[in-house]
């Protein structure tokens, strides 16, 4: 029974044996990492990991701290899962692979501790919520599980950065929009509202609903707007 | 493939040792490096109360400053001096866990108090922490008053999850602002306080109240009520020191 299940939610992605050695960036390894960018992306077409895009994107600079810890977690879970796949029993093999995860959750969240308290205070509990991450469990059952070490890590960043790239686009726009600034705490800082209403003489307001969780909502249903125009995606 | 039972019982041990080893190595080895930052972010809200720091971005220098001007002693309800617990261990100021300390009753609380020196050995300002509950979750304070023991200094505020924009603007430093030059005594002497109104934008102010935050009143009743229940606390020992007209150590 689980058997099935397993054979069932593992992708085709398999590699033929015995083929001559395959260039380091192929044609197909590129598109492991390329189709999470866009059209597979995990949160605009799986739609997954949407808790931690609305949680953590009020402001540019942790959602930066955010995507690096997750594409970590990403990238090393499916490594050492990639690595295991043929020693873990199948029938333990969501504990093995929560386990994994958990414990490098738990990495990213003490390093953050000792290195960046300001940060680990702001992401506080989201770190470790990456372990409920449902982009990083579905990438080992789904792909790690079936693939070499070298190709799952290559997964694991073509994820990572589907992921990434989305809750930042989505933070620049709710910082700019709800708090009128560009990259508060990075070199970059800007005070766009402020700079804006003093050329202009007037006082720009910014919009309290996008620091709110429903902001983020908006700007996501935008990007999957944009993104399903571009595809020609058609809803079956 | 279906393994044996023993051998699904093997792996789960072996995984369990590995992981769990390198987790708590991890954690041995990064400890004093997590103490450190936890020392550096108590002394920061304790300076945030009484001077401007968000300029200096150096760790050391802010070390450096809380040795030089602040000392520390820690009281109980009766506003003396205990230096040490029941079991004979010396208590440190700034160890005290106030969050901890809040659950008790307030008689077997211990309070630390932070008195900052500008030059000299008079205190030219006490600070006060205080702990509460906001809207989701805890709030706390570190209230600085200046050496008559009666008008703000400053304040510093946090809270772990107060919404964005709404109540967490407790933390920013035009709502601390508020509170400076407030006092906390009446002119009968009798302490009354500093509430924060409901909405923003009040007009005609006095002494005890500050303006609110809109959209944040339940946020703004945590501060008060957490403002008044720790001053009550204090008040042993603001009264004995108060009356000292000139505070030395």
């Amino acid at each position: 029974m689980s058997t099935d299940v397993a054979e069932v939610s593992q992708e085709s992605v398999v590699v033929p044996a015995r083929e001559p050695v395959e260039p380091l960036f192929s044609k197909r390894r590129k598109r492991i990492v390329s189709d999470p960018l866009n059209e597979d992306n995990p949160i605009t077409i799986q739609v997954l990991g949407i808790c931690s895009a609305l949680a953590v994107t009020v402001q540019f600079k942790p959602t930066m701290i955010m995507s690096i810890a997750v594409v970590f977690v990403i990238v090393f879970s499916n490594l050492i899962t990639s690595l295991m796949r043929k020693m873990i029993p199948n029938r333990i093999r969501i504990i093995v692979q929560l386990a994994i995860i958990a414990t490098l959750v738990t990495l990213v969240s003490e390093v953050l501790k000792a290195y960046s308290y300001d940060m680990y205070k702001v992401l506080g509990a989201y770190v470790g919520l990456i372990i409920t991450n449902c982009i990083v469990m579905g990438r080992l059952e789904a792909f790690a599980m079936a693939n070499k070490p070298y190709d799952s890590i290559l997964d694991g960043f073509g994820s990572g950065f589907g992921y990434a790239w989305i809750i930042l686009v989505v933070a620049f726009f709710r910082e700019l929009l709800g708090g009128g600034t560009v990259f508060v705490g990075t070199p970059l800082e800007f005070d766009v509202y402020g700079n804006l209403g003093s050329l202009l003489g007037i006082t720009l307001q910014t919009n309290g609903l996008f620091v709110d969780s429903i902001g983020a909502f908006v700007i996501l249903g935008i990007i999957i707007w944009i993104q399903r125009t571009k595809n020609g995606y058609i809803e079956h | 493939m279906q393994q044996s039972n023993l051998y699904i019982i093997l792996f789960a041990v072996g995984l369990t040792v590995v992981f769990g080893g390198a987790l708590s190595l991890t954690s041995v080895g990064l400890k004093p490096l997590q103490d450190k930052q936890v020392e550096i972010d108590t002394k920061k809200k304790i300076l945030g109360a009484v001077m401007d720091i968000s300029s200096i971005n150096d760790p050391n220098e802010i070390l450096g400053i809380y040795n030089e001007k602040v000392t520390s002693i820690v009281i109980d309800i009766n506003g003396n001096e205990i230096e040490k617990d029941e079991k004979g261990n010396l208590i440190v100021a700034e160890k005290v866990n106030i969050q901890r300390n809040a659950k008790l009753d307030p008689k077997e609380r211990q309070y630390p108090v932070f008195m900052f020196i500008k030059d000299g050995n008079l205190v030219d300002s006490y600070i006060f922490p205080t702990f509460g509950s906001g809207l989701w979750d805890w709030i706390s304070g570190y209230l600085a008053l200046e050496k008559d023991l009666n008008t703000v200094l400053g304040i510093a505020l946090d809270h772990k999850s107060e919404t964005p924009g709404l109540g967490a603007r407790i933390t920013e430093a035009s709502v601390q602002q508020r509170y400076v030059g407030k006092k906390i005594f009446n002119e009968q002497g009798k302490l009354v306080s500093i509430k924060m109104l409901k909405g923003e934008g009040n007009a005609g102010l006095n002494d005890h109240q500050v303006d609110g935050m809109s959209g944040a009143t339940i946020t703004g009743k945590g501060v008060n009520a957490m403002l008044e229940n720790y001053l009550k606390c204090y008040l042993a020992f603001i009264e004995k020191n108060k009356t000292k007209k000139t505070a030395s150590l």
